[in-house]
């Protein structure tokens, strides 16, 4: 039992906390959040090349680096504090695992690879919002050479400008997590519509991405056709325990913001950080920051154990319910107290508090919501399961 | 960061199970579940016998080192000793505030006299701790102590007088540590003393303090030229605050995961009833239940952080330790809210007359001294924020 950061894991977390303090800031967000991508290429392709970030879990045999979730939700951390405009959480979060779990190294690696190059990904299953795999209505159809895939996904993240889509559809009549397969295919391919979805949180970009009756080949569908269900909710726990690491960061960065601010603005001539009624809101911020670290921590260690079949393995699904449910309020509780704690100011376009308030907001209902991850938490508690 | 403990001491914890299942029997076997928070006033005399059969076991003071007659035992094992003590079900210690407080510090501020005369009678479960800090005008604001020590020459004893409060187990205790004033012109932390009191004299009188539970875990006691010898004096006087500080950094650690499997025990009766009423089946109270269980669930993670991560240099508390109060205690007092309102106008009806409460009655109510006790919520914001965050203090206001 060794419940803290090795020395190397310590170090990826330092090593992306400075690039991202000197390369995420404010002006670079702010430049990056209003163009159609939304991110600056230029700043991927450092996170890629100089410091290896979006390998972290890409597998050795590829020249990946083979590291597990305790290291992504470090790097996850700094992504949420500095409001990384990049398509790291697309690519890495969301399609790298889908294409690990859902196929042999064979059929996967080549995509791998490509994403080991610089090239991004993203992951497309929402039809329609309902939890996990309820939300994929896309529909595929086995017919002569491949399969016929038609569908209309929302709210997929950097989906408009990804270079490589992963596909969720499911056999008609099929509903939950049967039926379902995973696709992969490149994003330029003829018959894939695509478009940006302008968003209340700019720092994050959504896409719509249209297919209809588009004519997949056999080896675009990731593993046994109909049988990805499983692991596509596996791969969206994981996510989940990923995108509640970056909510931390968000956590932590507004409470430092708001202590900040609190300590240089004077009234009453005085600091207005040495009144209680602004100290205790900030020690709640604190209580909630370290508690959302401390469930973050846990998940990391509960999905590495999923992500390379440890003996804990089973744990995933409580471990990200649990995770999400208390990350997502605490940082939006933190970043609404953040801007209370501004004044006036934390209501302006100006300061960066308003950034991060809405990018607690999208975090919070994005892969479920606080509550329904109370309920699927009741669901194990009370009920003696998650699908019951 | 990895949660699997090695083979070794996967051995152990079958090791404290299996003496616990072996031992808690006979007389013992209805202190199982008993004398935690809120029920401490249960069966002393059994439970005092409890610690005497730990201690044969070699089971009281498992932190401690070897060399002052502990088990040496590594934090992972102390982790283990307590979830497995919980689990078991094992009695609410009488012996806690020795083990926890007491002999810690007369280990690491004591005489080799003091450790020979004190430290024995703690690890083979005979004698009783209770700690005398809070006062009527020292409750938040500890450094106000109002309670005397003179020492006189002729005797060469200490004189002691003055009043405690909220003194838990002190009409069960042998000893008492008290901080007092040694220098009497002394204001705040300077000029106090550390002082080992024996509580079977005629100057030290005990009054219980009727709770809101009808219960009387908590006392007052009086020093009316209560005595004790020169050599009880823990540090030089003038040290006092120095050593009572010390010591509450022997308060946190280890101990917080029984606690936790306490609370663990406290949920499942919850669950259990709400699963019994029906009430599962409302949506409020299934979130209610689901949040309880996902905070205790990371309460354990926040413990093992606190246990896995070294404390600054200066002995400075990470920020896991210094919310953990905070956060523990607005969980359980939550979780008393959610108690009574499982068990709808039911949780009105007493076990019987004239006022015996239910187990979850009972929770509903002694919750609400744990956001005041050790440091009530407020002051732990203040110690969050000016400690954890650098906010400066209040201004003095005269």
């Amino acid at each position: 039992m060794e419940f803290r950061f090795t020395e190397e894991q310590q170090m990826i977390r330092e090593t992306a906390a400075g690039f991202f303090a000197d390369c995420s800031t404010s002006a670079a967000v702010r430049a990056a959040m209003v163009t159609e991508r939304g991110y600056d290429l230029s700043l991927w392709r450092q996170i890629c090349d100089d410091l290896y970030l979006h390998a972290i879990t890409l597998p050795e045999t590829i020249g990946g680096m083979g590291l597990g979730y305790v290291e992504l939700i470090a790097v996850m951390e700094q992504m949420g504090r500095y409001l990384v405009c990049a398509p790291y959480f697309a690519t890495v979060c969301q399609a790298v695992p889908a294409l690990q779990l859902a196929d042999a190294a064979s059929v996967s690696g080549p995509w791998l690879e490509r994403i080991l190059g610089g090239e991004t990904a993203a992951l497309a299953w929402i039809g329609q919002e309902r939890p996990g795999c309820e939300a994929v209505t896309a529909t595929c159809e086995v017919v002569e050479g491949g399969f016929l895939l038609s569908g209309d996904y929302r709210l997929v993240v950097d989906g408009h400008s990804a270079d490589i889509l992963v596909l969720a559809a499911r056999q008609a009549g099929t509903e939950g997590r049967e039926g379902i397969s995973l696709f992969v295919v490149d994003a330029a391919a003829e018959g894939i519509r695509r478009q940006w979805t302008p968003a209340l949180d700019q720092t994050r970009h959504l896409g719509r991405v249209e297919v209809d009756s588009l004519l997949l080949p056999a080896e675009a569908c990731l593993g046994s056709c109909g049988e990805a269900g499983t692991v596509l909710e596996q791969v969206l726990q994981l996510a989940t325990v990923a995108l509640a690491a970056e909510q931390m960061g968000v956590a932590q960065q507004v409470q430092d913001l708001a202590v900040q601010y609190t300590r240089e603005r004077e009234q009453f001539n005085r600091p207005i950080a040495s009144f209680q009624a602004i100290k205790h809101k900030a020690a709640d911020m604190m209580l909630r920051t370290e508690v959302a670290r401390s469930a973050c921590y846990y998940a990391a260690c509960i999905a590495d154990e999923a992500w390379q079949g440890g003996a804990m393995a089973a744990e995933l699904p409580e471990a990200a319910a649990v995770a999400k449910s208390y990350c997502s309020d605490a940082c939006f509780s933190n970043a609404g107290e953040a801007l209370q704690m501004h004044g006036g100011v934390g209501f302006t376009w100006e300061y960066d508090v308003h950034l991060y308030f809405k990018r607690a907001k999208a975090s919070e209902l994005m892969l479920g919501t606080a509550s329904e991850h109370r309920e699927t938490l009741a669901k194990l508690l009370l009920d003696g399961g998650a699908n019951a | 960061m990895k949660l699997s403990f090695s083979a070794e001491d996967e051995r152990f914890r079958t090791e404290v199970a299996d003496w616990l299942a072996a031992n808690l029997t006979g007389e013992f076997a209805k202190l199982k579940f008993r004398g935690g928070p809120g029920d401490e006033h249960s069966f002393p005399e059994a439970r005092k016998r409890w610690e005497q059969k730990l201690a044969e076991g070699g089971w009281t003071c498992v932190g401690w080192p070897q060399a002052h007659g502990g088990r040496g035992c590594s934090i992972e094992q102390q982790v283990i000793f307590f979830e497995e003590y919980a689990r078991a079900g094992a009695p609410g210690r009488v012996g806690h505030i020795g083990e926890g407080l007491a002999g810690p510090t007369i280990i690491a501020f004591g005489t080799p006299e003091q450790q020979a005369k004190y430290l024995p009678g703690i690890l083979n479960g005979t004698e009783l701790w209770c700690q005398g800090y809070s006062e009527p005008g020292a409750g938040s604001d500890l450094a106000n102590v109002k309670t005397r020590a003179r020492f006189d020459t002729e005797r060469n004893q200490w004189v002691i007088n003055g009043q405690k409060v909220w003194t838990s187990l002190a009409h069960e205790s042998d000893y008492c540590f008290v901080i007092a004033r040694t220098d009497p012109d002394s204001v705040g932390h300077k000029g106090l003393g550390f002082f080992l009191v024996n509580m079977d004299q005629p100057g030290v009188d005990v009054r219980p303090i009727e709770q809101i539970t009808g219960t009387s875990e908590f006392n007052e006691v009086f020093f009316d030229d209560a005595v004790c010898d020169a050599g009880d004096i823990v540090g030089e006087p003038g040290d006092g605050w120095k050593v009572a500080m010390g010591l509450l950094g022997f308060e946190r650690g280890v101990s917080t995961l029984g606690q936790q499997m306490q609370f663990q025990n406290e949920l499942d009766e919850v669950v259990r009833v709400a699963r019994a009423n029906g009430r599962d089946r409302d949506p409020v109270i299934r979130q209610r239940i689901a949040q309880a269980h996902a905070e205790l669930k990371i309460m354990r993670y926040n413990s093992l952080r606190m246990l896995s991560g070294q404390s600054g240099s200066d002995g400075s508390l990470q920020g896991e330790a210094l919310i953990y109060k905070l956060f523990w205690s607005s969980w359980h007092r939550s979780l008393g809210e959610l108690a009574i309102d499982v068990c709808g106008q039911e949780g009105q009806l007493l076990e019987a007359a004239p006022y015996e409460l239910t187990r979850l009655q009972s929770l509903f109510l002694f919750v609400r001294s744990d956001t005041i006790y050790g440091g009530s919520n407020q002051i732990q914001r203040n110690i969050i924020a000016e400690r954890g965050l650098e906010m400066p203090r209040e201004p003095k206001w005269r």
